[in-house]
This record gives structure tokens, C-alpha cells and sequence, in this order.
């Protein structure tokens, strides 16, 4: 039997990625160019700086993942490539260049949904028993999906307003902890009391759905910043943050679990780059071990924006036979049920 | 929530909310008054409010979908009675990033802009526009102050008012 290959590209936002993946399953390559220490100076994702940077590195990238993975062109089966949600500018870069490749080499191009990527990464690690529930919560997304099987995703829920990671960068900007906000804010958080502030969950709780809504939780954090400050008061940092920290967890875990009982899933799968907080993991896995669910979360480097995880749901897309035209073009405000 | 005039050489006035509902009823009443081609232009700190005011414009407009943060995406599009260019120039630092992102075209275009952030950048400040300034008094209260630049602006504003008029005799200068 012959293997697949399917070169996977990523640039829908500060990650200019790409990979080479068998079968949907084994990873033969996975490079990314990150530009997350141009990003630190200036505290976040410049767009335009992020775009350009794309077109400079995607020609170098791709040769490198064609190296490591000991093939060339000819030898891949087809091209897949996210085409939303992310910047326009960034996801054009990557869009064009597989409908390039993909032009040039006679071979399918394949549009992939960046959330359904992020689902994806837990198949090049784990065996998922369906149905499953996948928590994915990154800087520009916190969606929830219902999984029926490999390739079907139903949307249960998103955020209304702020993604989970923008509210830790944000938070991390007003404590001053650097970017990115994430890991800052757990480092900080390591050395502070979850407990000293109460910070609001119920109206994120409240009205049973499956949505999520971060910006009152926000606003609550910066008030008590404020207060304090105006007060001449002493601010822990710590202490924010870790309570900052807990209440995020707390609605992450509380949805999650909750959409696990609703759809009697029997595993439940994490990814995107909020995966990577150790409290969130260890929260979730220990409510879903209680009610004998499975939690699988793919290794860090595949939780982050990458192609690897890219070219494995362009792998699904590849079987159905969904294959997108030469017209495909960028789509930024992508959703996850808009395929 | 008060409403009052001021005449300092553009015509503006200025609104007190005090919770969130009442900003995005603001949002809203302004949003009702605009036209295919209006630009806001939103600013304050850190969860002032930007958002809030900028949902209840989505609201006039017909939108009933959820408003999210256009952070992570620099802009959203949203369609409504016209379409809504939900912009977030908060990671921007380069004034070249909004000729590269093409936003001239979006606010000489058909639908309604509402760009946060927009004082980062200086280029903004010369197109007509509505110019939103919002500034935390305590944990529910804002100041929100409406500034027209341009006469179909001054409209917007002089609508606020309990009179529906907005001249320079009774700013009380």
C-alpha cells in the first residue's frame, strides 16, 4: 500500500509553518518559523510586519520541510493550506502559494478551517474514541466542538466577544508581565493566591449554552487594577494574575465538562495555545477522570499554530473528496461551520 | 445618562453612562443616526468600553449575531442594514500597516466603520469622522465624548440631544 503525502501550510498568523504528513498520521517534517521575538518588542502581532515576513520565509520553510522529510514535489499527493480564520494579509501568503504548488503539480489543493487544524493536531498523536469533545482556545479562538468522527465537527459554542488568550495577553499588559500574555501571566501566577480576589465567572457560566464571553471577566481584572492603584493601595501582581488565571480555568473547565455530559462524549481533546497552561490541564483532567472521560491534549509544539496539523485535516478533506478550486482566496472571519 | 453640549471650535458633546448597557444604548442611538459611509473612531484605555459602544452601532444596524473582539483579526466584517468594518488597530505600531491593510478603501466605502484604537495613529484624525473618546470615571461610570468632524456628523450629535439641536449660541461659549 502506498503512503499519502500531503504538504501542510500554515500562515493565517504569526507562524509561518510547514510540514509533510503520511497518511493523515505520521509526521515526516514540521517546520516553523516563528516571529515571536520580533512580536515581543512590540508587545504583540504586527500584521503588516507578520505578512511580509511570510513572503520573505514560506519559499525557505517549505524547502526545508521537503528536506527533512527526504522528498520532493513530485512525490506529494496533494496540498493543503488554511485559508481562515486568521489576518488577510498573512493567510494570503500562504493561500497563494498553494494554489501555486498546487497548479504546478497537477495535484488537489485542499482549504483547511484553522479551528479544525487545531482539532486535527490530536490525531497525529492520539487514537480518539468518538464521539468526542474538542476545546480549542488560542489567542484568536475559544470554540467548542462536538465530534460525531474523524473529519466531523459540529460547532457547540465560541466566545462572543474576547478569545481566552487575548484575555491573558491583555491582562498581561496591564500587569506589565510582557508578551506573550500567556505564559507570562502563569509565571506570575505560580507565586500568587487564586483566592485573593474573586474575579466574576457567573455571567460567562450563566444561560446553560456552550458560548463563552471573557470581556467581563476582563473588565472586572482592570477595575480592581485600577481601584487599587487610585487607592495608592499595594498591587500583588501575583495575586491578580494567579485569580485572573483561576477564573478563566474555572469557565474553560466548567463549558467543557458540560459539553461532555450534554453529548455523552467519551473523550475529550484540548489543543490550541491555551493547551498549554498546566493549570487548565490539570483542572480539566481531573473533572473528566471523575466522570471516567479521557482527556488527550497533543505535545506543546503541535498545541501552537503549526502545518503539521494542517496537512493531517487537509488529509480528512482528501478522503471526502473535498477539494477546493483555483479561485480559493483568503477568508479572515472564517467560522467553523461556514465550510 | 445625560446628555450635554459643548462648542470648542468642533461641534461635540459629551454623555455620562453608568454600566455597560447604558453605553451600548449610546452605541446604539448613535449607530440609528448614521449612514452608508460614517466612520467612528473609537478610543480609551483598556476596557473603557470601546467594544460595548461599537456593539450597540452593530445593533442599529441590524446585526443580532455576536460582536466579537476584532483584535486578533485587525478587522471584522459583519453584515448588517450596510456592512459593519469592525476594526482593532490595537497591535498596530506602523502607520504603513494601514495602507498595506487597505483601510482607506473601508471608510470611503459603502458600509460603517468603527475603528478602535484609532488615535494611535495621527493619519486618522483628518478624515470626517465621529470621534468617540471614552474615559473611565469610576468601575461603572464613563464620560464619552462625541466630537463631529463634518456637518453630517454634527447631525449625529445634535440627535442625542433632548432638543435634537446642537448650535453654537446655546454651547455657552
Amino acid at each position: 500500500m502506498s503512503t499519502m503525502l500531503i504538504l501542510g501550510l500554515e500562515t493565517s498568523c504569526d507562524e509561518t509553518a510547514a510540514a509533510v504528513v503520511a497518511d493523515g498520521r505520521e509526521i515526516l517534517s514540521n517546520v516553523v518559523a516563528s516571529q515571536a521575538t520580533v512580536h515581543q518588542k512590540y508587545g504583540g502581532v504586527v500584521p503588516e510586519i507578520a505578512s511580509r515576513r511570510h513572503l520573505e520565509t514560506i519559499n525557505a520553510v517549505i524547502d526545508q520541510a521537503l528536506a527533512e522529510a527526504g522528498i520532493g514535489f513530485a512525490d506529494l499527493a496533494a496540498f493543503a493550506v488554511t485559508y481562515g480564520p486568521g489576518l488577510v494579509g498573512a493567510l494570503l501568503i500562504g493561500v497563494s502559494t498553494a494554489k501555486t504548488l498546487a497548479y504546478a503539480a497537477g495535484k488537489p489543493l485542499l482549504a483547511v478551517n484553522h479551528v479544525d487544524a487545531h482539532v486535527a493536531a490530536n490525531y497525529l498523536e492520539h487514537e480518539v474514541t468518538f464521539p468526542a469533545v474538542c476545546l480549542v482556545a488560542s489567542g484568536g479562538h475559544t470554540s467548542l466542538l462536538y465530534l460525531r468522527r474523524r473529519g466531523e465537527a459540529e460547532l457547540l459554542g465560541a466566545t462572543r466577544d474576547d478569545a481566552a488568550g487575548e484575555a491573558f495577553d491583555k491582562i498581561a499588559r496591564i500587569l506589565q508581565l510582557g508578551y506573550p500574555g500567556g505564559p507570562a501571566v502563569e509565571r506570575e501566577a505560580v507565586r500568587g493566591n487564586p483566592e485573593a480576589y474573586l474575579f466574576p465567572r457567573a455571567k460567562a457560566l450563566q444561560d446553560g449554552n456552550f458560548d463563552f464571553s471573557f470581556s467581563g471577566l476582563k473588565s472586572s481584572v482592570i477595575n480592581t487594577v485600577h481601584n487599587l492603584r487610585q487607592h495608592g493601595e499595594p498591587l500583588s501582581t501575583a495575586d491578580v494574575a494567579a485569580s485572573f488565571q483561576a477564573a478563566v480555568v474555572d469557565i474553560l473547565v466548567e463549558k467543557t465538562a458540560l459539553a461532555a455530559d450534554k453529548t455523552a462524549a467519551q473523550t475529550v481533546l484540548l489543543s490550541g495555545g491555551v493547551a498549554a497552561n498546566t493549570l487548565l490541564r490539570r483542572r480539566l483532567a481531573e473533572v473528566l477522570s471523575a466522570a471516567d472521560r479521557l482527556l488527550l491534549c497533543p505535545r506543546p509544539e503541535l498545541c501552537t499554530d503549526n502545518a503539521a496539523m494542517v496537512a493531517c485535516a487537509g488529509y480528512d478533506l482528501y478522503r471526502q473528496k473535498v477539494f477546493a478550486g483555483l479561485d480559493l482566496n483568503a477568508s479572515p472571519g472564517l467560522d467553523i461551520f461556514q465550510q | 445618562m445625560g446628555v450635554l453640549p459643548i462648542f470648542n471650535g468642533k461641534w461635540m458633546v459629551v454623555a455620562r453612562t453608568c454600566s455597560e448597557e447604558q453605553t451600548e444604548a449610546l452605541g446604539r442611538a448613535v449607530g440609528e443616526r448614521l449612514f452608508p459611509g460614517a466612520v467612528l473612531l473609537l478610543e480609551g484605555a483598556l476596557g473603557a468600553g470601546k467594544s460595548v459602544f461599537a456593539r450597540g452601532v452593530a445593533r442599529a444596524l441590524g446585526i443580532s449575531g455576536p460582536v466579537r473582539s476584532p483584535t486578533f483579526t485587525i478587522l471584522n466584517v459583519l453584515e448588517g442594514r450596510w456592512p459593519f468594518y469592525h476594526f482593532d488597530l490595537y497591535r498596530l505600531d506602523d502607520e504603513t500597516a494601514l495602507l498595506e491593510l487597505g483601510m482607506e478603501e473601508y471608510l470611503d466605502g459603502e458600509g460603517v466603520c468603527a475603528v478602535e484604537w484609532a488615535d494611535k495613529f495621527s493619519a486618522l484624525s483628518t478624515v470626517p469622522s465621529l470621534s468617540i473618546r471614552i474615559v473611565r470615571v469610576d468601575e461603572h461610570c464613563r464620560e464619552i465624548m462625541l466630537a463631529a468632524e463634518g456637518l453630517e456628523y454634527k447631525n449625529v450629535c445634535a440627535a442625542l440631544l433632548p432638543k435634537g439641536e446642537l448650535t453654537g449660541a446655546s454651547a455657552g461659549d
